[in-house]
């Protein structure tokens, strides 16, 4: 809300938005309050938290772990996460040797329904570009390398299907509970970009077992 | 379209530049824009294919240059100037002039949290069985057309392989031209990232694209 990089440039589109809103508020095609509704849904109600309590209990439930791998959508669906650009769901899992990175070279599909709305990097032309002709590169942007052997899949979200990474559960964390799991993943974990947290040194204090 | 949008393999951009704690809007305007779209999308005057086709039919230089909720702000505009539903003197006077346009429903604020939880699937009921195996090879069509495709320029005339079989979904070519949903069997295609990148590419390496049926072709 406060961007003064380019400020005549903000100052004109929000007065070009401000008027559209006016326009088709008047004439019924929208109602402001359902806007303000939507944005303060995905502010407060949707966001990487889902997508995380999926992760957890992936790693902590094995029959969950499978329903998830064979029906993403209802695995999904089940924990109360179904919503827009969450209809179609894939989970793609790191494993020894595999490893999943998540784009959409031509627009900015993203699981909404599991980490709210995508980042700017996301959406932007590095990203997007590099993703499939360079992964490797596109990560050491985000300071991760990956061991040697290791082979990268790149998934291009060119239809309706939205994937979730599910990260490698981290080393240290035999016992924990899934609700102390789930704050060790990072959104960035389930796009690919990352890998889940390393636990804290004394994982007790964490709330762990 | 061989649009600004198809971005696959392009170079030139720089690295990726995350930011830390970033905020889902930077500016309120956004956060305007997003919710507008969202809330349009019940009025019914166009579906999901037509409106990715207005945003990748900005001029390329454009399109790569400005901040992504302006480019759903210039695309829905266009969208709604071409069906009539406002005029350029009503954006530049900022007040309705014209009568309203017949729309199918406004969206009501106690009908957000239903209509944000029912999104918008695009599975359908399926009158044929795939023409593609699990396992079975595919070569991908060599297309360029004008109106909107989601087979994007890197992934055309190449050898791939079926991963998985996702469903009978919205063909996106025909729906964005107004021609009809004309569900089709999609997709999980895996491709060698040597297969489309060459030896610059990761010998172990693959990207996995979703694609229709009418994109592929069987290989004896």
């Amino acid at each position: 809300m406060h961007d003064h990089s380019d400020h005549s440039h903000m100052s004109e589109i929000e007065a070009r938005v401000r008027a559209l809103e006016t326009v088709l508020s008047e004439k019924g095609y929208i109602d402001p309050a359902a806007v303000d509704a939507i944005i303060q849904t995905y502010e407060t109600e949707i966001g990487p938290r889902n997508g995380a309590h999926v992760v957890a209990k992936a790693w902590t439930d094995p029959a969950f772990r499978d329903w998830l791998d064979q029906d993403a959508t209802a695995a999904i669906h089940s924990l109360g996460y179904a919503s827009r650009q969450g209809e179609h769901m894939q989970a793609v899992f790191n494993g020894p040797g595999q490893h999943h990175l998540v784009v959409c070279t031509l627009c900015s599909c993203y699981p909404w329904s599991v980490l709210g709305l995508p980042p700017v990097w996301y959406k932007s032309p590095p990203f997007r570009s590099r993703a499939v002709i360079d992964p490797r590169g596109v990560l050491a942007d985000f300071g991760l390398s990956l061991p040697e052997g290791t082979a990268i899949t790149v998934h291009d979200s060119t239809a309706e299907m939205r994937y979730l990474v599910i990260p490698e559960r981290p080393e240290g964390t035999d016992g924990w509970s899934a609700e102390a799991l789930a704050g060790l993943v990072n959104r960035d974990a389930m796009i690919g970009t990352a890998l889940a947290d390393a636990p804290a040194p004394q994982p007790a204090q964490a709330g762990a077992r | 379209m061989n649009g600004g949008a198809d971005l696959g393999g392009m170079m030139g951009f720089g690295p990726v530049v995350p930011e830390a704690d970033e905020p889902n809007f930077h500016a309120e305007w956004e956060a305007r824009v997003m919710g507008m779209i969202v809330a349009l999308g019940a009025a019914g005057q166009w579906n999901l294919d037509q409106s990715r086709f207005a945003r990748e039919s900005l001029p390329p230089g454009d399109y790569l240059s400005i901040p992504y909720y302006e480019i759903w702000l210039r695309a829905a505009t266009h969208l709604m100037l071409e069906r009539g539903m406002i005029t350029e003197s009503e954006l530049t006077q900022g007040r309705a002039i014209t009568p309203p346009a017949p729309i199918k429903r406004r969206l009501a604020p106690a009908d957000v949290p239903a209509a944000l939880a029912k999104g918008g699937p695009v599975d359908r009921p399926a009158g044929s069985q795939p023409a593609f195996a699990l396992g079975a090879r595919v070569h991908t069509l060599n297309i360029h057309p004008e109106s909107h495709t989601r087979l994007p320029r890197y992934a055309r005339d190449k050898t791939g392989e079926i991963e998985r079989i996702h469903g009978h979904h919205v063909f996106p070519d025909t729906n964005a031209r107004g021609e009809g949903e004309q569900p089709t069997w999609l997709y999980k295609v895996r491709f060698n990232a040597r297969d489309l990148w060459g030896e610059r590419a990761h010998p172990g390496d693959h990207v996995t694209l979703d694609l229709w049926e009418p994109y592929l072709r069987p290989i004896a």
